[in-house]
């Protein structure tokens, strides 16, 4: 059970519906009796331009780890294309320390799909795909349930609750990869094929599944828009702070007396999101560090933590948001470890189409296996650093600047744990090999 | 084309058509941006990242080879973060390279090596293993070695998008990434060998070449591929006078860098065992050794005695030899041994389509027509096995212009791919499907149509009254089998046209009645293999043969002369839209001469004055005197093609519609040539069907 006990201090948006622990998702006789897809029969009176000023309003930003302003990149969408209009539903929660897509679509599928059928109708689509990473059987066979019975109340369909317009919804398995839940990749992997990042412009607006108008919003991007069609986006921007809409959900791990997944609104303290919703650090330890917005995300020391967790306040503190997993590591914590088990990471999940971030990676999880292991050089981790520079900003996608990031603010922060770790073992021991040195 | 603007880019003032890649503006002043994977005339990749740009006011560094250049853009390359850039790109890259270079194939060559001279640092702080898997053999042409691959995906993109096999793809992922054949541990592909060509280094290598030479250890000679009428641009790459390696990467000729796996690895039948090298004469019955002028001094004597009792001669010509050889032939038959009685094996009725352009100027498509033609229409052929660089330009064609093809065959063709349209028509009645075409043909700016043997003698007269009938302009091309398939019939390489298709007095015996006439006393074969399914009827006839191998048509003979082959000679050739190109001779066969030498050998002995027969002086004559072959000189002699006038006035064709009778090859078949190739016969045994439509 990710979802946690829950807090005095969330504010249960998304999440009101819920109960803990819940065993079942809601069905969607609940949903419907609990103005379950009222959003929808409003959305359907309105015209797709006010469907779409309303989530401007909303100041609700993407929240799959771009922070993107969702309403604009609807905006994006040529309505008057020929073409047919997709949309796609990014459920591939990779970023290490996510942990909410599948709490979403675990507890209250129907949300989901009344968040697809109001972007649908904000861009005269006729058909959406939900991607869901492989290793969520459990969470595609729910959504595959819902789906089924929204179709079977009309909510889907070739005539959607009456009016006349068709939607229709399915689930797609990934295949299997972090960089899928790349927007671009994802696309070429709904399309069947492998799961690399595309060249971008043209952008998914403009070309996006099998070169249609596409719009890609994670999850709960989509989960939030019923409510903002219900109560509008003055009431939905009011709940964040400016420019940063509405509430969030927070995936807290690490070392917590409560880790979980907890809404609230965007804007908290990070610190009383901490100490507060997770209970504070664990075993009365003190707080070193904290990832805010997943793996990827550049890492704040404890004195830089008080600060209101939304995204312009965590791009001014040099980090961001991200995805929401905020990862809290205490004072015993091994930040060359988790730096060098990170690394392992992306050097395994690098696509491998272009070079900084293919040989980049992988050569920076050699370094930092050495580092860890206690028989790196100063110079090691210089290279860390240099490194990590030679790729930020210059691969093809973001999964480079993702490792790198890290890297970079690892060892600047933290340097002198880097440092500590130099000739800790007192014995040579030769960096762990994947392969062997010879192969005959 | 898209208004002008202008950009600056390392201070010089460029002006480019708006969308103009930058990495191409900076070309047009001379500033070379470094780039593995971009490649153009192919999709565009972004991968290597060796050309990201500082762009002014955009924060990131930018890959030049997608930015599309903007009004007032102002870029850098060679700034600090630049040249940082690129060194770090090419650190990175060398990480996991094996840097074995002073055994690889590629080395002196290799793209990866220069770039690192240029742009590098001159030391590695790599001291981590590096990632290793084996190499593998994909097929007898192809072996690829991943080590040393830098994924720039120039190998999967020619063979995807320029030939529309697309038998490479990307398995496994991060520093594992490599290339995979699409049928997991081999190729059934074209085996082209493109791939291999393209590839900025070394992990794709040739089966004929691999490890054999150092590419300043060879000598080039830049000459014409002797397969198949299309006439390619091949470059032979001769080591102690062996030919290792056929390319043309340096994209002179009319076919880019464009090769199938004939004019690339089907050279080896130069240096077949069972070439010969020594004259042979028939002695009790068997062929054995004599010197040259033992052999040319019999022939020479039986000519003599044959002529002198008005005895009859029958010569066959040949259509991989030269033009000149070709007109020192049928000069040899008309003059020197008064016969009419010359023909060769006919593959398309060039006649008759002439005949029909009469009075019509630009009625002949060239090869690079077919790559600006706003709409193509195939008759009854399959291009891709039987003219792949014909494919190819209507693929570049549709590719880059979006032009319509549009095919009527018997059975599926690649073409279908990306055709507009296509018809399926027993051979012979493709015509009657051209019907249903017409409207859609009608709508394009111009229009070139190329036909097969199906349609001969009246049907391609009913074609180009079809064409005439379009209202549009309509070019045409015959398509015929071999080298110098079309260069023999304007030589004159027939019983009744003489060279420019000029009328004879009296039409000799064609091939057919030759080969069976119970009479014939001295049957002369030059470059072809008649006998190769039938008997010679007068089993008393004195046959001589000119060959490379003994063929069945050779072991006939009373006397048989090693001849050079297209690669060991110079001279000119005529490909099949009749455009005229030089041969350079590259290796040397001990024992074997041109053809041309040995009928002028012959002539001499014989006390004939045919002329002087070196190919330089024969060409001169053909330009003076066969109608549409005054090309301009300087065209030919830098190695370009000189496109023949169209004859342009009636020809008295008799026509034999039932003697154009093509070899059918495939794409791994060459008739004669191609049975002594180890390269094309290992290929066809290799496991896969491997060519598909
Ligand atoms: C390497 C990489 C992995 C990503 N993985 C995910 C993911 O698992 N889920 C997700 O929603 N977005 C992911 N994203 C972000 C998407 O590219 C995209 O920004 C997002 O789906 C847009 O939706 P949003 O605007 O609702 O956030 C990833 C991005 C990168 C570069
Ligand atoms: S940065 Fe490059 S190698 Fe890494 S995932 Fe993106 S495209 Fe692939
Ligand atoms: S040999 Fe030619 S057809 Fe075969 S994989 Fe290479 S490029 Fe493709
Ligand atoms: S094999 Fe050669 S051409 Fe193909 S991706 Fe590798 S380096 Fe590029």
């Amino acid at each position: 059970m990710l979802l946690n006990e829950p807090h005095p201090l969330e504010s249960r948006v998304l999440t009101r519906r819920y109960v803990y622990p819940q065993k079942d998702a809601i069905g969607i006789d609940q949903y419907v009796s609990q103005q379950g897809y009222d959003g929808i029969r409003k959305a359907l009176e309105m015209t797709p331009e006010a469907i779409i000023d309303e989530v401007k309003k909303s100041s609700l930003r993407g929240r799959g780890g771009a922070g993107f302003p969702t309403g604009m990149k609807w905006s994006f969408v040529d309505r008057k294309s020929p073409k047919p209009k997709y949309i796609v539903v990014n459920a591939d929660e990779g970023e290490p320390g996510t942990c909410k897509d599948r709490v979403i679509m675990e507890h209250e599928p129907h949300r989901l799909i009344e968040g697809c059928l109001i972007a649908g109708r904000s861009i005269n689509s006729n058909r959406g795909w939900i991607y869901i990473r492989g290793e969520y059987r459990k969470y595609i066979d729910i959504m595959d349930r819902a789906i089924a019975d929204a179709y079977a109340r009309g909510f889907l369909g070739d005539n959607v609750l009456g009016s006349g317009w068709t939607f229709h919804l399915s689930t797609h398995t990934g295949a299997g990869s972090y960089e899928c839940g790349e927007e671009s990749a994802l696309l070429e992997s709904l399309e069947g094929k492998r799961g690399n990042p595309r060249l971008k412009p043209p952008f998914p607006a403009t070309s996006g599944a099998f070169q249609c108008p596409t719009i890609v919003n994670n999850v709960e991007t989509y989960s939030a828009v019923p409510d903002i069609i219900l109560n509008g986006g003055d009431w939905y921007a009011g709940l964040g702070t400016p420019r940063n809409g509405g509430t969030r959900l927070v995936c807290l791990s690490g070392h917590l007396n409560r880790p979980g997944v907890y809404e609230v609104p965007l804007g908290m303290n990070m610190l009383t999101i901490i100490n507060e919703i997770g209970g504070g650090v664990w075993k009365g330890r003190k707080l070193k560090a904290v990832i805010p917005g997943g793996s990827s995300s550049p890492i704040l020391r404890a004195e830089e933590c008080d600060i209101p967790a939304d995204y312009d306040s965590l791009a001014k503190a040099g980090s961001m948001l991200g995805s929401g997993a905020t990862v809290v590591l205490d004072e015993t914590a091994d930040i060359v470890k988790v730096l060098s088990r990170l690394m392992a990471f992306y050097a395994h999940e690098s696509c491998g189409w272009c070079i900084p971030c293919r040989e980049g990676t992988a050569w920076l999880k050699k370094i930092l296996a050495r580092l860890d292991e206690g028989v790196g050089t100063k110079n090691d981790i210089d290279m860390v650093d240099q490194l990590a520079t030679s790729m930020f900003g210059r691969t093809f996608c973001a999964l480079g600047d993702a490792a790198a990031m890290p890297a970079m603010s690892y060892v600047r922060k933290f340097r002198d744990e880097f440092e500590a770790k130099l000739n800790s073992t007192q014995v040579f021991v030769p960096a762990p090999q994947t392969q062997p040195l010879v192969v005959l | 084309m898209a208004d002008p603007i202008t950009l600056t880019i390392d201070g010089k003032q460029v002006n480019v058509p708006a969308g103009t890649l930058v990495i191409e503006a900076a070309k047009q002043v001379g500033i070379e941006i470094p780039a593995f994977c971009y490649y153009e005339g192919f999709s565009l990749q972004a991968a290597c990242r060796m050309c990201l740009v500082e762009v002014e006011k955009m924060p990131k560094l930018q890959p030049s080879c997608t930015l599309p250049a903007a009004e007032g853009m102002v870029i850098h390359t060679e700034s600090p973060k630049v040249v940082d850039a690129r060194k770090g790109m090419l650190e990175f890259l060398l990480t996991n390279h094996p840097l074995d270079c002073p055994v690889c194939d590629k080395g002196g060559e290799c793209e990866l090596q220069d770039m690192t001279f240029r742009y590098g640092a001159g030391e590695s702080r790599f001291v981590e293993i590096k990632h290793h898997v084996d190499e593998k053999q994909w097929s007898p042409a192809v072996y690829y070695d991943a080590a040393r691959c830098i994924l720039c995906y120039r190998c999967i993109r020619v063979c995807d998008e320029g030939l529309g096999v697309g038998a490479l793809g990307l398995t496994y992922r991060g520093v594992g990434a490599e290339i995979t054949p699409s049928h997991g541990d081999h190729l059934e592909c074209d085996e082209c060998g493109w791939c291999i060509d393209v590839c900025p280094v070394g992990a794709l290598t040739s089966g004929t070449y691999r490890y054999k030479s150092r590419p300043w250890e060879m000598n080039y000679a830049g000459t014409i591929c002797t397969h198949c009428g299309d006439g390619c641009k091949t470059t032979l790459s001769v080591r102690n006078g062996e030919v290792i390696r056929a390319n043309n990467r340096d994209r002179s000729g009319i076919n880019d860098e464009f090769l199938c796996v004939k004019g690339r690895f089907g050279f080896d039948f130069v240096h077949s065992p069972e070439r010969l090298q020594s004259p042979l004469m028939r002695r009790n019955g068997k062929l054995e050794p004599v010197s040259w002028s033992e052999a040319i001094g019999l022939v020479s004597d039986k000519f003599l005695e044959v002529a002198a009792r008005g005895g009859s001669f029958g010569v066959i010509g040949s259509t991989r030899a030269t033009n000149e050889e070709s007109y020192f032939l049928q000069k040899f038959a008309r003059q020197g041994l008064e016969t009419n009685n010359i023909d060769h094996h006919r593959s398309g009725d060039v006649a008759t389509l002439l005949d029909a352009l009469s009075g019509k100027t630009k009625a002949l498509a060239t090869v690079n027509d077919l790559y600006t033609a706003k709409a193509a229409l195939v008759v009854g052929a399959d291009l891709a096995q039987q003219h792949p660089l014909l494919a190819y330009q209507l693929r570049a064609n549709w590719r880059h212009h979006q032009s319509s093809t549009y095919v009527v065959s018997e059975g599926p063709v690649r073409e279908d791919q990306y055709a507009a349209k296509s018809v399926r028509a027993a051979a012979g009645a493709e015509l009657a499907a051209l019907e249903g075409l017409r409207e859609d043909l009608k709508k394009h700016g111009d229009l070139v149509i190329l036909f097969g043997a199906s349609v001969k003698g009246d049907a391609v007269r009913s074609l180009v009254a079809f064409g005439d009938s379009l209202g549009i302009p309509v070019t045409y091309v015959c398509l015929v089998d071999y080298s110098n398939s079309r260069g023999a019939m304007d030589m004159g390489v027939l019983p009744d046209l003489a060279p420019g298709y000029k009328a004879v007095d009296k039409p000799g015996m064609n091939i057919d009645e030759m080969l069976t006439s119970p009479t014939l006393d001295v049957l002369w074969v030059v470059g072809a293999n008649p006998l190769e399914h039938t008997q010679l009827k007068n089993e008393k006839a004195f046959v001589v043969v000119q060959e490379l191998f003994l063929t069945e048509t050779a072991q006939r003979a009373d006397v048989v002369f090693p001849a050079a082959s297209a690669y060991e000679k110079s001279g000119t050739v005529t490909n099949v839209c009749g455009e005229v190109q030089r041969l350079k001779a590259g290796p040397k066969v001990m024992g074997a001469k041109p053809d041309l030498e040995i009928m002028g050998l012959l002539a001499k002995q014989m006390g004939l004055n045919l002329g002087i027969w070196t190919p330089d002086k024969v060409f001169e004559e053909i330009r003076r005197s066969v109608r549409g072959y005054n090309v301009a000189l300087p065209v030919i002699a830098t190695g370009g093609a000189a496109p023949t006038m169209p004859v342009n006035g009636r020809i008295p064709v008799s026509p034999r519609p039932d003697l154009i009778r093509p070899s059918g090859d495939t794409l791994f078949t060459s008739g004669t040539l191609g049975r002594y190739s180890r390269m094309l016969n290992k290929v066809m045994e290799a496991p896969g069907q491997l060519y598909k439509p």
